[in-house]
């Protein structure tokens, strides 16, 4: 039975596992949920499962190292229920979860959300049609079932993940039929303002220099300060177009096109516990407040990993093993100082590298077509939501009570973002002002027979 | 539209996806199953009827959704297939057996 | 800018509706809102559109509500998403058939037809799939349901295109009464009007304290689920004789579920939290009346705050000091009165008579009941 842990954590990648290792060593007893079958999180997705050499090769060593990371986890000892989905908390913190289609509901002292990221959603004409996809849900296929795409590949984008994936396509045999590069240009100059700040993390920059030098030897085109994507099609994607630098439309013939233009904090249940966010100009995502702890605006309510803000696997590590350390002394377990100065120190040196990778890659600012399909979910376009924010000069909330954005099943994590862009354009006001979504629980659907077996006060499993 | 890499060694499997066998091996995904089988669909949309293919493979779009062993609007890309298990892609609206 | 001859403080549909008739009888009128048109009630509403069990009291002004529903483009311009496909009362016992049967005789011995008592053919003919348990229903074959959100913009764009001004993010911190008239303090600035309609919903008695006057409220959060869409198959509103349900099927194919099932709420900062474990106690009903929805995914699930009187009856009348009027407190069913009882608020502003429509909604009898007890 799971009914004496006290603290809960959400999430089994880098940081939910950190923080339940250092939970058992304090001699802590959390429960672990993870909406996977597997421990790993994306970063380790599938990492200790039996695969081939090559494939091993390919998917490199900082995936290599994830298999040692969840070896100690489960050698830890700590009560862990894969397969689990989180689908809504209660202030106190009553939560609401399923397994296998039955749901359950327990109290916590404290909850630490390690759900980490979702890919930024990339809304381009065209977008819904089968056969586009983001570059990290090739990569997830990569991992869990070694499975690459059949033909030369559109990769499109910015970011560090399209260049460490189309490295590791290469090295299983798969063909890329283009990188379409979408960063704008003339990046360096507001990169030298950290480049002193990067010297001390400079290990990942250099291997992010070193990938791509080798990528440009392999000789597919690639292509700079690309704009205007446009994925088309009737049934599935046909072919993609595409503005180059010099102004010039192209359009090729695409069976599949990746997208991907960095990835945002998952904020769907602190949103919907009403926690302070702050816009980040840098990520161009919200992020969720939090003290040196990670504990976020709402008391006992913590946060590690990318869903504090995007820092990356190493990063997430070192804040789980602080949320950790944190609720150990909330819970009036002493922290030892040790512990959380080697935490700290560690936060420090995998952070230092961000602000370069932030400034590289920044948020992309080209303006979304009115013919874009924005909510995949309801199906409602761009200039849907213009013409909405027009006529109605709501918020998100009202906009998405008139249009039914943001309605669907999704919840709004894939047209979120957009609806927040186009009313601050609309509007001329910050991103951070025009706000989010209210998010309405349940964080993921569950069935009525799922909630109605509820009534029966069902123990946790 | 994916193609796997195959380990001889790997024991395989079926899934009827709208009754027809399809190879899966453990360790994938519903969701990675559909998209090595033509034509590449989870289901068409209940607003508008379009087809759509599993995207996000991470739980956060919900274009992957399909009736799995009966259960309707599973994520398939947080489902592993297990043998004999019976995909059908909806089109269009869920329809109730009353 | 010349001063307006009403202000209405609140921006949900009866602050609309009583706008938008007082209007087009030819007042300048300016809608104070909060926060945004339709933030709370109606916004969270489940629109049902309904005669069926309505409190006696209430049915002169809801059969005139009903006409209009009826022709409510007429009114807005917009048909609101209404469809009469009616509104079913379940029963699953002889004794709820016999009770049911019995109150209906009674309405209808008052001269209301709104209201028959069908047995298990007709209701299973009705809703398809229902659990065989259920042996008869109350039907309002009249009744139905509309769409609150495009209610709402319909109400609202109705409003403006009679010259409404409506302000949003305008809640109000004091009211002012001298000779002049009214002078009403909010966040966005000070107005003043001869005239003011207090339609503040569960905020209603606060405003109401404002101008010295105690008026006892409560309030609710009703929760409401909404399912992914299914092929249509449910027209009428159903609901269960003895249990929080109401269940319909939106045009747009969603379940909404709701019936009054209650949320915790805080009136200072205008937020709901949802109870599941109460909420699954609704969706156990659900799948009791119809066992095949039981697979069937709920999406959302909100409320809103709500005023609630001790008699759960509307105060609709005029305030202790002129020029004042209150229209708050329909304690959860007050969607279907909208059209009506902004006409009848509208006509009691104008002339200041009380309608006949509304006398059961004074004020007093709140007060001299909280006297007594």
């Amino acid at each position: 039975m799971t009914s004496q842990h006290d603290i809960l954590i959400v999430g089994a990648g880098p940081a939910g596992m950190a923080a339940a290792v250092q939970m058992a060593e304090l001699g802590l007893a959390p429960l672990v949920v993870d909406e996977q079958a597997l421990p790993g999180g994306q970063i380790w997705r599938a990492s200790e499962a039996a695969r081939s050499d090559s494939l091993r090769a390919a998917l490199g060593p900082d995936y290599a190292e994830g298999q040692a990371r969840i070896a100690r986890f489960r050698a830890s000892g700590v009560a862990y229920l894969p397969g689990t989905r989180l689908w809504h908390l209660e202030p106190g913190f009553q939560v609401f979860m399923s397994k296998e289609g039955a749901a359950f509901s327990r109290k916590y002292r404290a909850v630490l959300l390690a759900t980490g990221a979702q890919e930024r959603p990339v809304a381009i004409p065209g977008w819904t049609l089968p056969g586009v996809m983001t570059v990290g849900a090739a990569q997830i296929l990569l991992k869990t079932s070694a499975q690459i795409p059949d033909a030369p590949v559109w990769i499109a984008g910015s970011g560090p993940l399209p260049l460490l994936y189309m490295r590791q396509l290469l090295a299983l045999g798969g063909r890329i039929a283009g990188y379409l590069d979408t960063t704008p240009r003339g990046q360096a100059g507001r990169v030298l303002p950290h480049a002193l700040a990067a010297l001390r993390g400079r290990s990942d920059l250099l291997k992010g220099l070193k990938w791509m030098r080798a990528l440009q030897a392999e000789g597919f085109p690639w292509l700079r300060g690309v704009r205007d994507l446009r994925a088309l099609g009737q049934e599935r994607v046909e072919s993609i177009a595409y503005t180059t630098a010099d102004g010039v439309t192209h359009q090729k013939p695409a069976s599949l096109v990746l997208l991907h233009e960095g990835v945002v904090p998952s904020i769907h249940a602190t949103l919907a516990m009403n926690c302070d966010h702050d816009w980040s100009d840098a990520q161009g995502c919200f992020v969720p407040r939090t003290d040196e702890f990670g504990m976020t605006s709402v008391e006992g309510l913590y946060l590690a990993g990318d869903g504090a803000g995007i820092a990356g696997a190493l990063a997430a590590e070192a804040r789980g093993r602080i949320a950790a350390l944190g609720i150990a002394q909330r819970l009036g377990v002493g922290s030892p100082d040790p512990a959380l100065r080697s935490a700290r120190r560690a936060l420090d040196q995998r952070t230092a590298a961000r602000p370069v990778i932030d400034a590289l890659y920044p948020p992309p600012e080209a303006e979304i077509p009115d013919e874009t399909v924005l909510c995949r979910c309801e199906e409602l376009t761009a200039g849907d939501i213009r013409a909405a924010a027009k006529l109605h000069r709501g918020g998100p909330n009202q906009i998405k009570a008139y249009t039914r954005c943001g309605m669907g099943p999704c919840q709004g994590r894939q047209c979120g973002y957009g609806v927040n862009r186009i009313l601050s354009e609309e509007y001329g006001q910050s991103r951070g002002e025009t706000g989010f979504f209210r998010i309405r629980p349940p964080l993921k659907p569950v069935t009525l027979g799922e909630l109605a077996a509820l009534e029966e006060g069902r123990e946790a499993p | 539209m994916f193609r796997q890499l195959t380990d001889p060694g790997v024991s395989s499997f079926h899934v009827y996806i709208d009754g027809v066998a399809a190879i899966a091996r453990p360790g994938d995904t519903v969701a990675a199953v559909l998209l090595r089988t033509a034509p590449h669909i989870a289901r068409h949309t209940p607003v508008k009827e379009t087809p759509r293919a599993p995207f996000c493979l991470m739980g956060v779009c919900f274009d992957c959704l399909a009736t799995v062993d009966d259960e309707t609007s599973v994520q398939t890309c947080l489902v592993e297939a297990r043998p004999g298990m019976r995909i059908e892609r909806p089109r269009g609206k869920l329809r109730i057996t009353l | 800018m010349t001063n307006p001859d009403v202000l209405v403080i609140g921006g949900g549909l009866h602050g609309l509706s009583a706008a938008l008739h007082l209007a087009r009888g030819g007042a300048q009128v300016t809608v104070l809102e909060g926060e945004f048109v339709g933030r709370h009630a109606s916004g969270a509403s489940a629109a049902g559109v309904r005669t069926l069990g309505r409190n006696p009291l209430e049915m002169p002004l809801s059969v005139i509500a009903m006409e209009m529903w009826h022709r409510i483009a007429d009114l807005v311009a917009d048909d609101c998403g209404f469809h009469a496909h009616g509104q079913l009362r379940v029963v699953a016992s002889d004794a709820q058939l016999e009770a049911e049967t019995q109150r209906i005789s009674r309405l209808t011995a008052q001269g209301y037809a709104n209201e028959t008592v069908i047995g298990q053919d007709q209701l299973r003919q009705l809703v398809p799939g229902l659990n065989h348990k259920f042996i008869g229903a109350a039907y309002a074959a009249d009744d139905g349901a509309a769409d609150p959100h495009r209610t709402l913009v319909a109400f609202r764009a109705a409003a403006q295109r009679a010259g409404v001004t409506i302000l949003e993010g305008a809640p109000v911190r004091s009211l002012q009464h001298s000779r002049d008239g009214w002078t009403v303090e909010t966040k966005a600035g000070r107005f003043a009007a001869p005239r003011v309609v207090n339609a503040a919903g569960a905020w209603g008695s606060r405003i109401a304290a404002m101008a010295g006057e105690t008026i006892p409220l409560s309030a609710k959060a009703s929760m409401m689920m909404v399912t992914e869409r299914l092929t249509q198959t449910i027209r009428p509103v159903v609901s269960i004789v003895g249990r929080s349900l109401s269940f319909k099927q939106s045009s747009q194919g969603t379940l909404v579920l709701g019936g009054g099932i209650q949320g915790r709420y805080d009136l200072d900062s205008g937020r709901t939290a949802l109870d599941f474990h109460a909420l699954a106690r609704g969706a156990a009903a659900a799948a009791e009346l119809m066992p095949s929805v039981a697979g069937t995914r709920i999406t959302r699930c909100w409320s809103g705050i709500e005023g609630k009187t001790q008699d759960l009856l509307p105060v609709i009348c005029p305030g202790k000091t002129e020029g004042l009027f209150h229209i708050f407190g329909f304690s959860g069913h007050g969607f279907q009165l909208v059209p009506a009882a902004g006409a009848a608020m509208a006509k009691m502003v104008t002339t200041g008579i009380v309608p006949e429509t509304l006398q059961p909604f004074t004020s007093d009898r709140l007060t001299l009941q909280g006297a007594a007890a």
